[in-house]
């Protein structure tokens, strides 16, 4: 037994290792929560809600950036979520056992993790080049694109949970397939299906790279779709990189506004789906 | 009396019959309708990647065709003479991902190897919690935290002493050559590593707790370490997966936009020096996009394509090893 003392030193100096990984990680991510708070709570005020972007140096709010996201972010899912759930249906309902399935999800799984730099060139090329102009819808054109893939995905995986007893006592009472899947299916996993439009919308509302060259932003108020729109993430990236004291302000205020959003978000859906648990 | 009532009831059955084929007719359309949107909505989704990379081949094919290979090779980028050459966006997004992969992957396997093996049962959900959390935040978010704290901070504390400790060691010297900019490769890749960290830890602990518990109890009877248990059992049995994840986090860190844009410094030119401003593709494409025209813009789309083809190859490597470790464990 003389290996082991040695090898226990060994055990202990790499399960140090992991606890000092694990605080070294840990402490990262609490440093940029921290500023974020920090910077952030500073020049949260009413203003924020009221007051339009200023020019540089003078007093004003996010009101415009903040209308502008929730306005694209709406639409943006609102167009994603209907095609996800239906391409999450067919692959599970009708299409379970086939290729084609395998091959949706297997393409549906590069979307969601491909980068969304990436889409904001595709919608350029789509919808900015022909209409001639940036403008939010293609904005909301490029979110839709990314809320598809994640909606698909938790389709998909919601709907394999549900029992196949369900769907074959449904089908034994003479249900016509699409009943059962929208009056069984669909009710069995609906937890599961807004928890996936909820982590869509926490991906959406802090997606920035796809709206750089699709909807650029705009000083001022507008809900034109067919003009450039403010929206938060664009303003921030304005923002923080001039030099100037208030935009810089602002663009802290912006992140914690939201941070705290897709904070709120992928919680509540962790909640949801903890109850769907414990039931 | 029993005659009518049989003619009765043969009328209502036939009655019903009349109605129940047209409400049948009717669920056979619903049906039919329902299956045929779900289709399109499933073939929508493979026509949307197909379109992706045929737009982007349609808007980078007047680039390719006039640089062609040499695209690839060419470090200069000249906007007035429209030169373009993709080699240093190239080299700075393999830097910086490089980087951040060192850092990221022993960190975050270490993380995963202490919530399966040593971490408390109490403390196990809310810090997994905590890490999954922090991977939905928006990389925007990183980003600037990154310009405001961690650039000034590594510029005024960490890049002197590094220039310093390794001035005399013939390769590091010039790996960590001075004076040192706030925007370099250095703190981008720093920035990746710790936008790529919760992603690599959620993984790894996901494919670490798919080993039966049977066969590590199986280690630790004939007296095996705790370390010697992960070792020669947890981590041979979910390699495949944990290579997996550590590529989806290096396809992420590849594609990583905004993030890297504020940080990175956009210099088109390849130095031997970490501590230098350079850029990265997707930098390149974020920072000029907006004022390019024709071959620029056109340029701006090659690079994209190319973008797309490197974290297409590592993404689908990732997704077909991790489809394979499920199959596997469903086995």
């Amino acid at each position: 037994m003389a290996g082991y003392t040695s090898r226990k030193r060994t055990s202990s100096v790499m399960m140090a290792l992991c606890w000092a990984a694990t605080i070294f990680g840990i402490s990262w991510l609490c440093l940029i929560l921290g500023a974020l708070l920090w910077n952030g709570f500073a020049g949260l005020g009413l203003n924020v809600f009221v007051l339009d972007t200023p020019a540089p140096n003078s007093e004003g709010g996010l009101r415009n950036a903040i209308v502008g996201s929730l306005i694209m972010t709406t639409l943006g899912v609102s167009i994603g979520t209907p095609i996800g759930i239906l391409a999450g249906t067919y692959m599970a309902e009708y299409g379970r056992y086939s290729k084609l399935t395998d091959y949706i999800r297997f393409i549906n799984d590069i979307l969601l993790s491909a980068p969304s730099i990436i889409i904001g060139l595709f919608v350029y090329e789509v919808a900015v080049v022909p209409l001639r102009g940036f403008s939010a819808i293609a904005g909301v054109l490029a979110l839709a694109v990314i809320v598809i893939p994640v909606v698909v995905r938790t389709t998909e995986d919601m709907l394999l949970l549900v029992p196949v007893q369900l769907r074959e006592a449904a089908s034994a009472l003479g249900l016509p397939r699409s009943h059962v899947v929208k009056k069984v299916a669909y009710r069995a996993a609906k937890t599961g299906l807004i928890t996936g439009v909820l982590l869509a919308v926490a991906r959406a509302s802090g997606e920035t790279a796809p709206l750089l060259f699709t909807v650029l932003s705009s000083q001022f108020f507008s809900l034109d779709l067919t003009k450039p729109m403010a929206n938060l993430p664009v303003v921030i990236n304005y923002f923080a990189g001039k030099g100037y004291d208030n935009w810089e302000q602002l663009a802290w205020t912006g992140a914690l506004l939201i941070t705290m959003a897709v904070l709120v978000l992928s919680i509540s859906a962790r909640i949801l789906s903890a109850q769907k648990e414990k039931k | 009396m029993s005659d009518t009532s049989l003619k009765l009831e043969a009328q209502e059955s036939s009655w019903s019959k009349g109605a129940r084929d047209a409400i049948l007719k009717k669920f056979a359309l619903g049906d039919t309708i329902f299956r045929r949107m779900t289709f399109s909505a499933a073939i929508f989704v493979l026509l949307l990647l197909g379109a992706i990379i045929g737009s982007l081949i349609y808007g980078a094919a007047p680039a390719l065709s006039k640089f062609g290979f040499g695209f690839l090779t060419t470090e200069r980028w000249s906007v007035g003479q429209e030169i373009f050459g993709a080699l240093s966006p190239i080299y700075g997004t393999l830097m910086t991902s490089l980087i951040a992969m060192l850092i990221a992957v022993p960190v975050g396997i270490g993380i995963a190897i202490f919530l399966t093996e040593l971490c408390p049962m109490s403390l196990r959900r809310p810090i997994g919690v905590a890490i999954e959390l922090l991977a939905g935040i928006p990389s925007i978010i990183y980003g600037i935290w990154g310009f405001f704290v961690l650039a000034p901070f590594l510029k005024d504390h960490v890049m002197p002493w590094l220039v310093n400790t390794f001035e005399s060691v013939p390769i590091l010297n010039s790996i960590f050559e001075g004076p040192g900019y706030s925007s370099s490769l250095l703190t981008a890749g720093l920035i990746l590593a710790i936008m790529v960290l919760p992603f690599i830890t959620a993984i790894s602990r996901d494919v670490f707790s798919t080993v039966p518990p049977v066969l590590k109890e199986a280690a630790f009877g004939i007296g095996c370490t705790t370390w010697e248990v992960v070792r020669n059992v947890v981590i041979p049995y979910t390699r495949v997966g944990v290579v997996g994840g550590v590529m989806l986090g290096l396809g992420r860190a590849l594609g990583e936009t905004m993030a890297v844009t504020f940080v990175i410094g956009n210099s088109h030119r390849i130095s031997a020096s970490l501590l230098n401003p350079a850029t990265t593709i997707s930098a390149t494409i974020a920072n000029e996009f907006q004022e390019a025209s024709g071959m620029y813009t056109s340029a701006l789309l090659a690079l994209g394509l190319l973008l797309f083809v490197i974290t297409f190859t590592v993404l689908a490597a990732a997704r077909i090893m991790l489809a394979r470790l499920a199959r596997n464990a469903g086995a």
